[in-house]
């Protein structure tokens, strides 16, 4: 695999950068009580979805978790219909009906954000099926936890895409928990790409905290969806910085300081920003001028989603059904 | 029969009510057990939180997130000699139990010819009201009460949270506790022993002579809230609370209204197809020549549950709409 060029790494830093200072503000406006909603941050995982979206196409779809936000801005998700979803008004994402964990825009391929565990899994190999039955030539890809390994969902559609060569690619983001239980207590393996061997497909373990070994595999594994190889199965071990849900400290001691520092320690972004600037591809002014420019559109967006009107009443009883059949 | 005041109560809440009820039914019984997820530390609802600490992790047995093995281990447990009690999370996740919960549990001791016996209880968290969206909110119990072979509880209260649960627990037959997750705040009286609520047994919550409000779950104190505004306009309602669904007490309810001779079903589930079409057509029967109006229904509008708080206020029923709805019947005539 040859390196990337300094294009596709500014590309990553940006990608992680917009989603870090996303979930950094918004969580502290959803703790501070202005928006209805918690919020299921994403931070410490953004390689994951960077690297990963970095090599898809505007038409090739993801399906996404409660953790949601990262996915979203990654393939493209703009803040403004963001955060006005997130305040729930009527011109948010989801003109207010979603929220968080229902985050979607299927204009962007992005099949939604899911509350329900494993959900998005078999609709993921739903839309590669339908790519391969319509003849495009779009892949998808489906995000979900190490936890969401061990719903049937995930053990359904994974036999499901392997055995009719689906062009899709199945990313657990391993962050070693699903809400307060750590691996080790739910499930009896190690590595769960050693899961893919059952179905016959590659099962390929990636460095979730560098968003370069995320982008290479991912670029392997998109190529092989492609090419009508069939679906891989990536393991990314990656880690959530903050508690399950939102941004006050632990709601119990389910995990140590230390560990959480042994992760925090090898920052994804700090990394690769570190390896733009020692390449001479980025200089320190450059990346606080783009933070500063990211933060000055965040905050922005939420001017503008907080000064946007609530969805009437009305709106209730529409788009339950499509009107029209076509 | 003793009452309530006759032993010693306090306030407690409806999550210690569930609580209580379970610690002592495991203090009681080593048949019984909790397993779940995240139940080791309390579930997210932290209705748990105890109960490691007490009984250990042979009996509090934090389960994956699967919750298609997590019911159908309940059921094969259960039906070997232990008193499962399984945690669903989200009443809205039991669409992936739902296959071992109806086309096993329910049907288990029918089709063995009356062999088995499943004391399964099932505990989860329905209700909308705090912006969690379409897949977090929902209430399904009618979807249960279609089932022959389940029993389904709603309990309103602390009071009836402790007794229908232990209630639930010692039965041998499956048992879905349908819970509010907005209800788990409410305090209420509730002696420390243990008791039972009999299951299908409906509750007259308050007297009234002019119209009988059946409400179910979270929804009795929104009809309290309505008595209270309608007491001022002289309308003075008779407040039910079915507690057990099915099977449904309907000759407590059918009384109530062949007394007042107008009936309201409210309920915060969808209306359409929700449980409450089936308590009204079931009172109706057996009230029919004393009705003065027709039996009405309140419950959600015909969509998911929407995140914005602008739509789920209008979303949830409320006293405002039980007010508005009892009004219109008390002035109907034949
Ligand atoms: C079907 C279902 N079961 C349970 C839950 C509750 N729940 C929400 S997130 C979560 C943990 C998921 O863990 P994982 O898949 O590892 O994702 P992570 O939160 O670590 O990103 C659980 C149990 C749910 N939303 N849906
Ligand atoms: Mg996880």
């Amino acid at each position: 695999m040859p390196d990337p060029s300094a294009e596709v790494l500014l590309d990553l830093y940006r990608r992680m950068v917009r989603i870090r200072l996303f979930e950094e503000v918004g969580g502290r406006v959803a703790e501070d009580g202005r928006m209805p909603t918690v919020l299921h941050l994403y931070i410490g995982q953004e390689a994951v979805a960077a690297g990963v979206c970095a090599n898809l196409r505007p038409d090739d779809q993801i399906t996404s978790t409660h953790r949601g936000h990262g996915h979203f801005i990654a393939k493209g998700g703009q803040y403004r219909p963001m955060f006005s979803e997130l305040f729930g008004r009527a011109n948010g994402a989801c003109k207010g009906k979603g929220g968080s964990m229902h985050i979607s825009d299927i204009d962007l391929g992005i099949l939604g954000a899911n509350g329900i565990v494993g959900g998005g899994i078999p609709i993921a190999v739903g839309a590669a099926f339908s790519n391969k039955y319509r003849g495009s030539d779009a892949v998808s890809v489906s995000f979900f936890g190490d936890g969401a390994t061990n719903e049937g969902s995930f053990h359904e559609a994974a036999n499901m895409a392997a055995l009719w060569k689906l062009p899709c690619v199945l990313v657990c983001e391993n962050n070693f928990y699903g809400e307060w239980t750590p691996q080790h207590l739910h499930q009896a393996i190690e590595y769960i790409a050693d899961r893919a061997a059952g179905y016959g497909m590659p099962g390929v373990v990636v460095d979730g905290m560098d968003a370069v070994a995320v982008w290479s595999a991912t670029q392997e594994a998109v190529r092989r969806a492609r090419a009508g190889e069939g679906p891989t199965l990536l393991e990314c071990r990656t880690y959530r910085y903050f508690d399950h849900v939102g941004m006050k400290g632990l709601r119990i001691a389910y995990r140590s300081q230390e560990e959480v520092d042994s992760w925090k320690a090898r920052d994804p972004i700090q990394a690769l920003e570190a390896r733009l600037v020692e390449a001479g591809a980025l200089s320190a002014e450059e990346a606080a001028a783009f933070k500063a420019e990211t933060l000055a559109e965040i905050d922005e967006a939420i001017a503008f989603a907080e000064a946007s009107p609530f969805p009437d009443p009305a709106e209730l009883l529409t788009d339950v059904y499509t009107e029209a059949t076509s | 029969m003793t009452t309530i005041t006759e032993i010693q109560t306090r306030e407690i809440s409806y999550l210690s009510a569930i609580s209580e009820a379970i610690t002592q039914c495991m203090r009681e019984d080593d048949d019984v057990f909790l397993v779940g997820e995240d139940v080791r530390l309390g579930s997210v609802f932290h209705v748990y939180n105890d109960l490691l600490a007490e009984f250990g992790e042979r009996r509090i047995v934090d389960s994956p997130i699967s919750e298609a093995g997590l019911m159908g281990l309940g059921v094969g447990a259960a039906a070997t000699g232990t008193r499962p009690v399984v945690d669903i999370m989200f009443m809205d996740f039991m669409g992936i139990a739902l296959d071992q919960l109806v086309n096993q549990a329910a049907k288990m001791k029918y089709m063995f010819g009356g062999k088995a016996r499943l004391p399964l209880t099932v505990m989860t968290m329905a209700g909308a009201g705090g912006s969690i969206a379409a897949q977090h909110s929902q209430s399904l119990e009618a979807w249960l009460c279609h089932v022959p072979g389940l029993k389904v509880v709603m309990p309103s209260g602390p009071y009836e949270a402790k007794g229908l649960v232990r209630s639930a627990i010692r039965e041998d037959n499956p048992v879905v506790v349908v819970c509010n997750k907005w209800s788990l705040g409410i305090m209420g009286p509730v002696p420390e022993a243990s008791y039972d609520i009999p299951l299908g047994q409906a509750h007259v919550v308050r007297e009234g002579s002019d119209v009988s409000v059946v409400a179910l779950g979270r929804m009795v104190h929104e009809a309290m809230a309505a008595a209270t505004i309608l007491a001022a306009e002289g309308i003075d309602i008779e407040i039910l609370d079915p507690r057990t669904l099915s099977p449904l007490d309907v000759e407590t309810l059918a009384t109530s209204v062949r007394k007042t001779g107008r009936g309201l079903v409210v309920h915060e589930a969808v209306r359409f197809g929700g449980i409450g079409g089936e308590i009204a057509a079931a009172i109706q029967e057996e009230a029919f020549d004393w009705l003065e109006a027709p039996i009405m229904r309140i419950g959600a509008p015909f969509s998911p549950v929407p995140f914005s708080p602008s739509l789920e206020k209008a979303y949830v029923p409320n006293a405002d709409t039980i007010v508005q709805t009892v009004r219109h019947l008390h002035a109907r005539r034949v």
